[in-house]
C-alpha cells in the first residue's frame, strides 16, 4: 500500500485516482501510524514552499517522515512542490526544506524573457536510466511551476526539461525520488510512470 | 519543439454542458462527465471548466459535480464559478483540481484570490477576464457573465491582477464567443504588453490557424469551446480535438 501524505495541500484525489487506474492501492493520510505501515510514500504538492513546510510542521509529520525515509529507507516520491520540499531550501520562502537531498529550489531564471510560470506539456529528456522510465517513449509530461530544483551534484539527476534553458526535472537519490512535473495529470505517460513506481 | 497548450472549455449551466454565443443563447451539448471521458481518450492538454449557472440558482460551487469531474480527468483542470472563500478553493483543490479560476471574485473578494496564491502558488490562480468593445470602441471588462461592468482600464486591471498574485490570464472576448471566426488578436497583444504571465486566448476559435494567430499575437496557450463541440457543415454536436500529429504539423512547427 502507498500512502499519499496529506498535509492539506495538493490535488490528493487525482493521485489516488491514477494509482487505482493502474491497479495500485493508495490511501490519503496524515496519520503517522498509517504512514509507518505503508510500503511507499508519495509527497504530493500544488502550492507554495513556505506554506507546504508550515503545513508539514503543523500536522506534526516531519519527524515521522524523516524517520521513515532517512532511517528506515522507505521509498518516497515527491511530486512538484513535494519534490522541491525534499531539497534544503527555496527561493520561494525562508523556511528550510526537508533537506533529504543536497540541493535547493530556485526561481526560474526569466532573463531570457520567458513567460513565468512555465505551464504546459513538455518533453522530458531521460539523462539517466531509471526504473521509473521503463516503457515510456517520447515522454511528454505536464508542468506548472515558477521554481525548479537544482542539485549540488548532477549525478542524481535522471531527467531534464528545456524551457529557455535545460533544468533538472527528476532525481533519484537512494530511496528518494522526485519529479517537477505532474505525472498524475499526464495521461498514458503518467499511468506508465505510476505503474513503474508501484513495481519498484 | 515548443508545444502550445490547446485547451477545451467546458461551460456548465445547471449541471449540463453548454455552448454560448456572445455569452447568451446557451445551447445544450451534453453531459460534462461524458465530455471529460472523451477528452481523456483524446489526450487533451488541459481543461477549463466554468460553472456559469446564474447566481440566483447557485450560491456556491457544486462540489459533488466537481469531485466527479476531477476523478474522471487525467489531465490538468482549472475550475471556476461561484468561488468566493478560501475554504471553497481548498475543497476544490483537494478534490483533484490544479487551478482555481476567478472572475467576479477578482474584484469583489480579492483577499480570497491572494490567499489562494499564497497557499497554492501563483500557478494555481487563473484570472478569467471577460472583455467587450463598447459602442464607442472602448474595451470594457465585465463580470457576472457580462452582466456587470468593471470600472478599470486595461492597465489598471493588469496592475491589480499582478498585485493579487495571479499566475495566468484566461482572456475571453465576449463579442467573439461562440462565433468561430477567430480571436480578438489586438486585445491579446494589449494584455501581453502589460503583463508577463501566460495568457490563454479565448473566444472565437474556429480553426488551428486561429490558434497560430493568437500565439503570434502574444498568447501562451489557446482555448476553444464551440470548435471542439461542433463538427461538420451542419454544426452537429460531436466532440473533437486535433491529434498530436496535426497539432505538430499545423501549429507547433509554424510558431
Amino acid at each position: 500500500m502507498v500512502s499519499i501524505v496529506d498535509y492539506g495541500i495538493g490535488n490528493l484525489l487525482a493521485i489516488r485516482n491514477i494509482i487505482s487506474k493502474v491497479g495500485g492501492n493508495a490511501v490519503i493520510t496524515d496519520d503517522p501510524v498509517v504512514i509507518r505501515k505503508s510500503q511507499k510514500l508519495i509527497l504530493p504538492g500544488v502550492g507554495a514552499f513556505n506554506y507546504g513546510m508550515e503545513q508539514l510542521k503543523k500536522k506534526g509529520l516531519i519527524d515521522v517522515l524523516n524517520e521513515e525515509v532517512l532511517m528506515k529507507g522507505k521509498v518516497v516520491l515527491g511530486l512538484c512542490l513535494g519534490a522541491q520540499l525534499i531539497t534544503q531550501k527555496s527561493d520561494e520562502g525562508n523556511m528550510p526544506g526537508l533537506g533529504w537531498i543536497p540541493g535547493r529550489t530556485v526561481r526560474f531564471n526569466s532573463e531570457a524573457g520567458l513567460v513565468i510560470p512555465h505551464m504546459g506539456w513538455a518533453e522530458v529528456e531521460f539523462v539517466k536510466t531509471s526504473p521509473l522510465w521503463k516503457g515510456i517513449d517520447e515522454a511528454r509530461f505536464y508542468f506548472t511551476h515558477s521554481f525548479h530544483f537544482e542539485l549540488n551534484s548532477t549525478e542524481y539527476i535522471t531527467g531534464v526539461c528545456n524551457y529557455g534553458y535545460k533544468f533538472p526535472c527528476s532525481f533519484e537519490y537512494k530511496n528518494i525520488f522526485g519529479v517537477q512535473f505532474h505525472p498524475e495529470k499526464s495521461h498514458q505517460f503518467g499511468m506508465k510512470f505510476f505503474k513503474n513506481y508501484l513495481d519498484l | 519543439m515548443r508545444r502550445i497548450r490547446v485547451i477545451p472549455v467546458i461551460l456548465i449551466d445547471n449541471g449540463r454542458a453548454v455552448i454560448t454565443r456572445q455569452f447568451g443563447n446557451s445551447v445544450y451539448v451534453g453531459d460534462p462527465i461524458n465530455a471529460i471521458k472523451i477528452f481523456n481518450d483524446k489526450e487533451v492538454d488541459e481543461l477549463i471548466i466554468l460553472d456559469i449557472t446564474s447566481k440566483s440558482k447557485r450560491q456556491e460551487p457544486d462540489f459533488e459535480l466537481i469531485g466527479k469531474l476531477a476523478s474522471e480527468s487525467f489531465m490538468p483542470i482549472a475550475y471556476g464559478g461561484h468561488i468566493m472563500h478560501i475554504g471553497q478553493a481548498e475543497r476544490i483543490i483537494s478534490s483533484g483540481v490544479e487551478k482555481i479560476s476567478f472572475n467576479t471574485s477578482l474584484f469583489n473578494m480579492p483577499e480570497t484570490v491572494q490567499e489562494v496564491s499564497r497557499r497554492y502558488g501563483k500557478q494555481s490562480v487563473v484570472a478569467s477576464i471577460d472583455i467587450t468593445r463598447t459602442m464607442f470602441g472602448k474595451l470594457k471588462i465585465k463580470t457576472e457573465n457580462s452582466r456587470k461592468s468593471v470600472d478599470l482600464s486595461i492597465k489598471e486591471c493588469v496592475n491589480k491582477l499582478t498585485g493579487l498574485g495571479v499566475g495566468e490570464i484566461f482572456l475571453t472576448s465576449i463579442d467573439q464567443d461562440g462565433m468561430m471566426k477567430g480571436y480578438q488578436y489586438h486585445v491579446i497583444s494589449e494584455f501581453k504588453e502589460l503583463i508577463n504571465v501566460p495568457i490563454i486566448a479565448s473566444g472565437g476559435a474556429g480553426s488551428i490557424d486561429d490558434f497560430r494567430k493568437a500565439i503570434d499575437a502574444g498568447a501562451s496557450a489557446v482555448a476553444a469551446g464551440a470548435m471542439f463541440y461542433f463538427k461538420g457543415s451542419f454544426n452537429s454536436v460531436l466532440i473533437n480535438y486535433p491529434d498530436q500529429k496535426v497539432l505538430t504539423e499545423k501549429l507547433y512547427n509554424r510558431i
